[in-house]
């Protein structure tokens, strides 16, 4: 288990940035983990449509706490659609690597960012505005188990989606 | 972790002793000779042959007196996984003409439980014994389960995650009463409480040598006297024709001795184990807030220390008291390869995020006070820090 995590995942994990709330955050996503049932928050503030602050909560493992750790990072003045696009995989790099097993973890921080972002844009515009792309893999590999879980459950998500819009 | 970072062995306080131990000086001195020199095959009839083979049976003796079974009923095997898949696959088949009723606690160990599972899919019907809020499987479930002719009742002598020993000689009673062969899982009890198969009333007892200060890899079968069991490993026809394989002499005479060692030292080891998880159970109450002990309080293993902390995952409190040079377990499911939380402590009726929160501390030989004066003061600390990170646990401060 540990052997597994690099340094950089270690240290993101035992010394995690930007842990806790914002007072009167933009936008709050709360996701959770379809695989092993954990739970992740991610709060921001936005000014002029970008990320002046962004903060997490995670309950789950190491990789998950280190993911929200450096995503969280990553995104402080970014552009919210600059943020949107941050991949999976530039999260993972940022980190090293992860483990494969832990692969489903990442996913976890993005889900959570984009859905704080939507959250965002839905108190702004005070209705519901979509057009992200919704997030179905985890890696380039078609025959990973996690992908088509997640590929299934955005089907649904957004099946759900469109009864709403009727 | 990279090496760099480990804390280096000699400060490693190591409270993972459910896992695995370490070999014992004494052990190893004693399996050595074995390889290199007394190599020879125990199943040859020249002078090499015959040191290896009086060897294993100095071995079988030593084993049958930890467990107070007859030599003839002891056979060696690669480890407590082989005795129980054995043991289950091996009764089932023997009795499968009589019937296809097993009956098994929900809280056995995988060997056992992935055993059964297999033999559903091929016809046999297991019937799941649930347990109570602190593990104990009832005697009464046990005798209301033999309903038409089980072939085969299997309950963990005590249980490896949280430690709840099991009332087998009760169950074994009942099994006795009613005819139906009993399997105890006594891998984890031996070398910590007493073990002794005619007052279990057991037919078959599984024992590893890794977890007594053995080497890994090794272990034995009992099986008494008269008990209907099927070969498991064809071939040779070592081990009284019951266990084929050439036999691993340095390993056994290794378990021989690691045997004796437990056998001569169990009542000591016991009364300072128990103090120690005592002091152990007593400083995690009190200095952690919303820590559950699991299993009971007195009816455990000399050695088990589980605790479920609300709002946080286990493998982040792993990895913290791994980086402060603590080694523990978790059964929560970010740990497990299957990322599935302990199905011990779903049988125990613990929701998911609470047994997402578990800690396994299990003591050994080599621990001291000052391995629990150690824990006691990064533990309190390694809650809060998570804590502090999880979003399901609301502190004074938010
Ligand atoms: C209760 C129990 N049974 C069986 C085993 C398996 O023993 P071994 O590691 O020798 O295969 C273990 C060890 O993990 C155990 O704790
Ligand atoms: S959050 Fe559960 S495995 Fe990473």
């Amino acid at each position: 288990m540990s052997e597994q995590y690099t340094d950089e995942v270690m240290n993101h994990f035992l010394q995690p940035h930007n842990v806790g709330t914002i007072k009167d955050p933009d936008g709050v996503g709360r996701v959770g983990n379809p695989v092993c049932g954990d739970v992740m928050e991610i709060q921001i503030k936005v000014e002029n449509d970008r990320i002046s602050d962004a903060k997490f909560r995670t309950f789950g493992c190491g990789a998950a706490i280190a993911t929200s750790s450096v995503l969280t990072d990553m995104v402080k003045g970014k552009r919210l659609t600059e943020a949107l696009k941050i991949t999976n995989r530039e999260v993972t790099q940022a980190l090293g690597g992860l483990p494969a097993r832990k692969r489903h973890c990442s996913v976890l921080a993005e889900e959570a960012l984009h859905s704080a972002i939507k959250d965002y844009r839905e108190r702004l515009r005070g209705k519901i505005k979509r057009g992200e792309e919704p997030i179905t893999r985890c890696c380039p590999d078609d025959s990973c188990e996690l992908c088509q879980l997640l590929a299934k459950r955005s089907q649904e998500i957004a099946k759900k989606h469109a009864s709403e819009d009727l | 972790m990279t090496d760099k970072r480990r804390a280096d062995a000699g400060n490693v306080t190591y409270l993972d002793h459910a896992a695995t131990t370490p070999v014992r000086p004494e052990v190893l001195e004693a399996m050595l000779p074995f390889f290199a020199q007394k190599f020879g095959n125990p199943s040859t009839l020249y002078s090499v042959g015959a040191a290896a083979k009086e060897a294993m049976n100095a071995a079988r003796a030593q084993v049958a007196a930890l467990v107070g079974a007859r030599t003839q009923e002891i056979y060696f095997t690669s480890g407590g996984t082989e005795s129980d898949n054995w043991a289950v696959k091996g009764a089932a088949c023997a009795l499968r003409e009589k019937g296809r009723h097993i009956i098994a606690s929900k809280i056995e160990h995988h060997a056992v439980l992935e055993t059964c599972r297999c033999l559903e899919k091929q016809g046999f019907e297991v019937t799941w014994l649930d347990v109570d809020g602190d593990g104990l499987v009832s005697p009464d479930h046990v005798a209301a389960a033999i309903r038409d002719d089980p072939i085969l009742i299997t309950v963990i002598h005590a249980n490896n995650e949280v430690g709840v020993v099991e009332p087998i000689p009760e169950i074994g009673r009942i099994a006795a009463q009613r005819g139906v062969q009993l399997h105890t899982d006594a891998v984890q009890s031996l070398g910590k409480i007493p073990v002794n198969v005619d007052e279990l009333g057991c037919n078959l007892l599984p024992i590893s040598a890794h977890k007594i200060y053995g080497p890994k890899g090794i272990g034995a079968l009992y099986v008494r006297k008269g008990t209907r069991l099927n070969k498991f490993m064809h071939g040779g026809d070592q081990e009284n024709r019951k266990r084929s394989g050439t036999s691993n002499v340095a390993g056994i005479v290794g378990l021989g001795k690691a045997a004796e060692l437990a056998r001569l030292e169990l009542d000591d080891e016991t009364k300072r184990l128990t103090a120690l998880r005592d002091r152990l159970i007593d400083g995690i109450s009190a200095s952690i807030p919303d820590a559950t002990l699991s299993g009971p309080r007195h009816n455990r293993l000399p050695n088990n220390v589980h605790f479920c902390f609300k709002g946080v995952e286990g493998e982040g409190i792993i990895l913290r008291l791994d980086h402060a040079g603590i080694c523990a377990a978790s059964g929560s499911a970010c740990t497990s390869a299957t990322l599935e939380p302990s199905h011990v402590l779903l049988a125990m009726g613990r929701p998911h995020e609470v047994a997402h929160g578990s800690l396994r501390l299990t003591l050994g030989r080599s621990n001291t006070q000052a391995d629990v004066d150690k824990v006691l003061e990064v533990l309190p600390k390694t809650i809060e820090q998570l804590r502090a990170i999880s979003p399901l646990y609301a502190t004074s401060d938010q």
